[in-house]
């Protein structure tokens, strides 16, 4: 039966509000740009089983950009993996929903990630491990376009370049903002498609809120061979809560009582962007 | 064994013979290398088992990422550069990637001390011990000769979580053999004694030799431990031998802080306090020169050792 993924992104908007802002912390701005994304790859891309969260045939998902653990913690909670019930416990001692995602305490994570710029290379080594064992998985990366800044990430385009993984589709949540403000102003990345291009990877422009374009673009990317794919997503920072959209300040900070209510009433109201 | 007359032959060799053996039966070892594998001898899997080779080029970051991939997807991986570059460049990749998730990445880290010689001080990993050592779930060997690193090799393919294994470029005397038992975690008394316990790892296992001989024409009883696991430390070794010695003197080609020095020390400090005294580059960068003078002239050497133990009986009283 196919997913409603409007309405999924709806409820993980929602997730991600209320739960940073119970824990007082955490990321909604990157988080909110990438529900599209994620919703897409766990609910209609990926081969996955949430009963068998260690099958070594599933597909894997590295959160390269970790801080945008709200996002997939709840797409994880939703897609069935762990009971919702513990989503607002983020950020607690003792919670299994760490800070930045931690493999270890939470079924359905395929890397603990946090520290920018090291997903890449471990999806060429997923990769690479599919080709010796003629696993057929594919490997999703999440990027942020801040992120692209650490060296890294071109290592590990090269890397993948170098020994043809097309099953490795990276996916850069390129939401034109990072920490300190607009990624333009802080350390330009672009022209981004150009750049790995010229690392020879194929490249995909999209809209990384419309999951027609992203179901489009995954199929695209799932049947090109010899080289690795990258979307580049174009997202909107803070996505459907208008206070928050495009806002640097909104990077790193969790709403307040009265910021919640209205948000949260802003995506009642709102709905679906589906394109 | 006539310790004047013993076999030289460098540790990287053992490395590469562990790598070959392994991937002669095992279709899951893999060996991942940043264009240094004519040093790291790697290249001998290069050539006699080509399916189990990457060469990541020169991006010791990618290389540890790629290496926990390979992990993650059930393969085990010998990650392999210059111990200086591979502790330090890439320490982020080796701490959050690899120790926090728990992967099973043996780390081979080659040219280990001052004895890679003529290149100089950027190409000595003289920290590297110390940086694995502080890591969570890392264990940390430090073996004596090749055949001990051979041995290493194999033991580290079945060992749990992460390994850093490091070794040296030049031909140092082989001192064990086939027969010679190895196991990780387990010290290895090499020579007993009853005056001072001597804890040495690498090449100063043979140079602790040398000075018990001399010490022991002065009528003083060094016993000689390899230590070569310096992480899981052997602890109940370390502390029988202090005890019934009641003097310490450590040995390693690596800066006084944070090596063996200080894992001995750590455990002699809560169990049973006593002078300890260390052979160990003293907080300083190395040079270009050839080895031996080298590890004469930063103290490194059987002449270092034996003025340590000296000072050492002397606080003993």
């Amino acid at each position: 039966m196919p997913y409603d993924l409007p309405a999924l992104c709806r409820q993980v908007r929602r997730d991600i509000l209320t739960m940073t802002h119970a824990a007082g912390s955490g990321h909604p701005g990157g988080s909110l740009s990438a529900v599209e994304i994620l919703v897409t790859l766990y609910f209609d891309q990926m081969r996955l089983d949430p009963a068998r969260p260690e099958d070594p045939d599933r597909d894997r998902f590295l959160l390269s950009k970790g801080h945008a653990a709200p996002a997939l913690y709840s797409v994880l909670a939703r897609r069935g993996y762990f009971d919702p019930a513990l989503l607002p416990t983020l950020r607690q001692l003792g919670s299994p929903l760490q800070g930045h995602p931690h493999r270890e305490k939470l079924p359905g994570l395929d890397c603990s990630s946090g520290s920018l710029g090291q997903g890449l290379s471990i999806a060429n080594g997923l990769a690479l491990a599919a080709r010796r064992t003629g696993r057929r998985y594919r490997t999703y990366c999440l990027l942020g376009d801040g992120e692209v800044q650490e060296g890294q990430i071109w290592e590990a385009a090269m890397t993948a370049a170098h020994f043809a993984l097309d099953n490795v589709c990276a996916i850069v949540d390129d939401n034109g903002v990072q920490l300190d403000g607009p990624t333009r102003d802080i350390m330009g990345v672009e022209p981004l498609g150009a750049k790995f291009s010229a690392f020879g990877w194929a490249v995909l422009e999209v809209d990384g809120h419309s999951l027609s374009a992203l179901q489009d673009a995954f199929r695209t990317a799932g049947a090109t061979r010899g080289r690795p794919t990258v979307l580049l997503a174009h997202t909107v920072k803070g996505k459907g809560v208008s206070f928050m959209e495009g806002q640097a300040g909104w990077h790193g900070k969790a709403p307040n009582d009265a910021e919640l209510a209205a948000a949260l009433a802003e995506l009642e109201k709102g709905g679906s962007h589906e394109a | 064994m006539k310790l004047e007359q013993v076999n030289q032959v460098p540790q990287r060799d053992g490395y590469g013979q562990g790598l070959l053996e392994l991937c002669k039966t095992r279709q899951d070892v893999v060996v991942l290398d940043a264009d240094v594998s004519a040093s790291t001898r790697t290249n001998w899997v290069h050539d006699q088992y080509p399916d189990h080779f990457y060469n990541l080029g020169i991006s010791e970051q990618d290389l540890v990422g790629t290496a926990a991939g390979l992990a993650l997807g059930g393969q085990v991986p010998f990650v392999s550069t210059y111990g200086v570059f591979l502790s330090g460049r890439a320490f982020d990749q080796i701490r959050t990637t690899v120790c926090y998730n728990d992967l099973h990445v043996i780390f081979g880290g080659a040219h280990a001390g001052i004895s890679v010689g003529p290149d100089g001080a950027t190409h000595q990993a003289l920290e590297d011990m110390a940086l694995a050592r502080v890591l969570p779930r890392m264990t940390v060997v430090a073996p004596c000769d090749s055949e001990e690193t051979r041995k290493a090799v194999l033991a580290a393919a079945d060992w749990p979580g992460p390994v850093y294994l490091r070794f040296g470029r030049e031909a140092v005397p082989v001192i064990t053999d086939a027969a010679t038992p190895f196991t990780l975690g387990k010290a290895r008394l090499v020579r007993e004694g009853a005056d001072c316990a001597l804890f040495a790892c690498g090449a100063l296992v043979y140079e602790g030799l040398l000075a018990a001989e001399e010490l022991a024409a002065r009528g003083i009883s060094l016993q000689v431990t390899d230590l070569h696991t310096i992480k899981p430390l052997d602890k109940d070794a370390v502390i029988e031998a202090a005890r019934r010695c009641g003097a310490v003197v450590t040995a390693e080609e690596h800066q006084l802080a944070g090596g063996l020095f200080g894992a001995v020390s750590e455990v002699l400090a809560r169990t049973c306090p006593m002078p300890v005294e260390a052979v160990a580059v003293q907080d300083t960068f190395g040079e270009s020169g050839p080895p031996a003078a080298l590890m004469a002239k930063y103290g490194l050497d059987h002449a270092a050792i034996v003025q340590a133990v000296l000072a050492c009986l002397a606080r003993k009283g």
